[in-house]
């Protein structure tokens, strides 16, 4: 359950009364060891996979990156990127449409059902699709016999990242407007605003810092998610090989460098969208 | 049904779109494939499913996914509520990048996490080269398992406790210094409980996470069966030996503990936001 934290409990701190405040030196004491946890802790592997991937120099760097089959891998973690956000984007904008401006019988359900791709381990969510669209699955015969694959292809990479990546824009959003409540909403419409008016010039201007928290969260999952993505893919190099599925071969190859500097460019993913996270965050605050 | 939706519903547009389209759409992605995991699309028998559950490779493997998740959990829970305490009472230079980089594991892809966690911690890696001389082995052993989930699970602690902390009201705390108790005391007596059940959630949120984790795992495990094999991972070799029933065995367990994990969460969340307010 990845980033089910929503974004507004990430404030600056309140500043105290001196009576609670600590003396000198347990406060010193406790940030310098606060400071190694974090050094020890997350720094440190973030600092390897910079150190192991240039360990052979610039040369095997680049060389790794511009690999063919980094390369495609590259290009169609992008696409299942660019496929699978927008649509967890809609469906999480219209689950909290439903679930933040109306009252219905069951909503509670919903909001469970909404989370549960975060409660279930990532090689299930590939699993079930296996059990749906694979040879033996469900539709499997029929699949097969009108020559659509899904499975070890790319529909099946997509269906697997969409389900681990399901709930990140609902989550993010359905806080967020339930707090906001429904009055400006409902002025828009009495003033005759009609439906997704309303929505675009109401209510996203409100949500669209919280919406785009959840969007770059959706996408570094989306880009990075290894488990359920490896039950699906089938590892054709070249073809079915995303960029977390290149590290992890490349790294079963005793081709450490190479596999580190795959590694890098997904390092970078994820500080361009912590970079762009406290952005967001600092922007719906003011 | 969007004319009785007006009158019933308020003034508000969209409810039966919006709500169609969240439900079919959440039930294609989500509910109808895992549906196939439980209505048994593989011919699993109940004398099959009780042969696998029983058998004593998959009952290691639960044990050690249970035991690194809660070992991994509770250092999780001690070292989050540190993090928390010293970015929500102090102030220091740098405070900015502490509080940001600490999500971290939430943005970085667990295949780069377990490559890197790997190289720390075996033989000849900056850690790892440092106990093997003391005969102590941390990767390709349950320790590494446990590092690798203590970095997965480590955020979801601190900004559980975070928000709480914050809201935490200082009177208290001086009514009870004024009154003469000890700074530990006041702690152990006063925000310690209401702590308590973020915490909780905290750790029953790294601890779900853990049972469920795959990628960062699975490098640094060494994957030996009896010793260092997670469940997730048998999952994943059933199935590249085609023994899809036995895959689906074994994710129904892990699954069932899953959704029992989920509900716990969920009932300890209501609880805190009961006890903030």
């Amino acid at each position: 359950m990845a980033g089910s934290v929503p974004m507004n409990t990430a404030k600056a701190s309140v500043s105290r009364n001196q009576t609670t405040r600590s003396t000198g030196a347990v406060k010193w004491i406790l940030i310098g060891t606060a400071l190694l946890v974090l050094l020890w802790l997350i720094v440190l592997p973030l600092a390897v996979v910079i150190t192991e991937a240039l360990k052979k120099g610039w040369g095997v760097y680049v060389e790794a990156i511009r690999d063919p089959d980094a390369l495609s891998a590259l290009r169609l973690t992008l696409l299942v990127a660019l496929i699978t956000v927008p649509l967890n984007t809609i469906f999480g904008v219209a689950a909290a449409w439903a679930i933040t401006k109306f009252r219905f019988r069951g909503k509670q359900l919903l909001v469970t059902l909404i989370d549960l791709p975060f409660a279930v381990s990532p090689v299930i969510g590939g699993l079930i699709y296996v059990l749906v669209y694979g040879a033996h699955g469900w539709f499997g015969p029929w699949l097969q016999a009108h020559d659509i694959k899904i499975i070890f292809a790319l529909p099946g990479i997509i269906l697997a990242t969409m389900f681990v990546t399901f709930p990140f824009v609902a989550r993010e959003l359905i806080p967020l407007m339930e707090d906001q409540g429904q009055q400006e909403e409902e002025a828009a419409v009495t003033l005759g605003a009609r439906g997704f008016r309303v929505f675009w010039k109401v209510t996203l201007p409100n949500i669209k810092w919280g919406l785009l928290y959840g969007i770059i969260l959706c996408n570094a999952r989306a880009m990075g998610e290894f488990g359920a993505v490896s039950v699906v893919s089938g590892h054709i190099r070249g073809e079915t090989n995303t960029l977390p599925l290149h590290v992890e071969i490349l790294y079963n190859e005793y081709q450490f460098s190479a596999s580190f500097a795959v590694a890098s460019l997904l390092l970078l993913l994820a500080l361009v969208t912590l970079l762009l996270k406290g952005w967001f965050t600092r922007k719906s605050s003011h | 049904m969007m004319q009785t939706g007006v009158s019933k519903r308020g003034v508000l547009p969209g409810f039966g779109l919006t709500m169609g389209y969240s439900v079919v759409y959440l039930s294609l992605v989500v509910l109808i494939p895992l549906s196939a995991l439980l209505l048994n699309s593989t011919g699993l028998t109940w004398e099959k499913f009780w042969s696998v559950a029983t058998d004593p490779r998959v009952l290691a493997s639960y044990k050690v996914s249970f035991m690194t998740a809660a070992a991994a959990g509770l250092i999780d829970t001690l070292l989050g509520l540190l993090l928390a305490w010293v970015l929500v009472r102090y102030d220091f230079p740098g405070k900015r990048w502490f509080d940001a980089i600490i999500d971290l594991p939430f943005a970085l892809p667990t295949a780069v996490a377990g490559v890197s966690l790997t190289a720390i911690y075996s033989q000849n890696g900056w850690i790892g080269s440092w106990f093997e001389p003391l005969g102590i082995r941390l990767a390709f052993s349950p320790i590494g398992i446990t590092l690798a989930l203590m970095f997965i699970g480590i955020p979801f602690v601190v900004r559980t406790v975070q928000p709480v902390l914050q809201d935490l009201d200082a009177e208290v705390e001086e009514a009870a210094a004024t009154l003469g108790a000890s700074r530990f005391r006041t702690f152990w007596r006063v925000v310690f409980p209401e702590l308590l059940p973020p915490l909780l959630t905290g750790f029953a949120l790294a601890f779900s996470r853990g049972i469920g984790e795959y990628g960062s795992v699975v490098f640094i495990s060494g994957n030996m069966p009896m010793k260092t094999e997670i469940a997730p991972l048998l999952i994943m070799s059933k199935l590249e030996q085609f023994d899809y029933a036995g895959a689906t065995a074994v994710a129904i367990i892990l699954l069932t503990i899953s959704f029992v994990l989920l509900l716990l969460i969920n009932s300890l969340q209501r609880w805190v936001r009961k006890t903030a307010r």
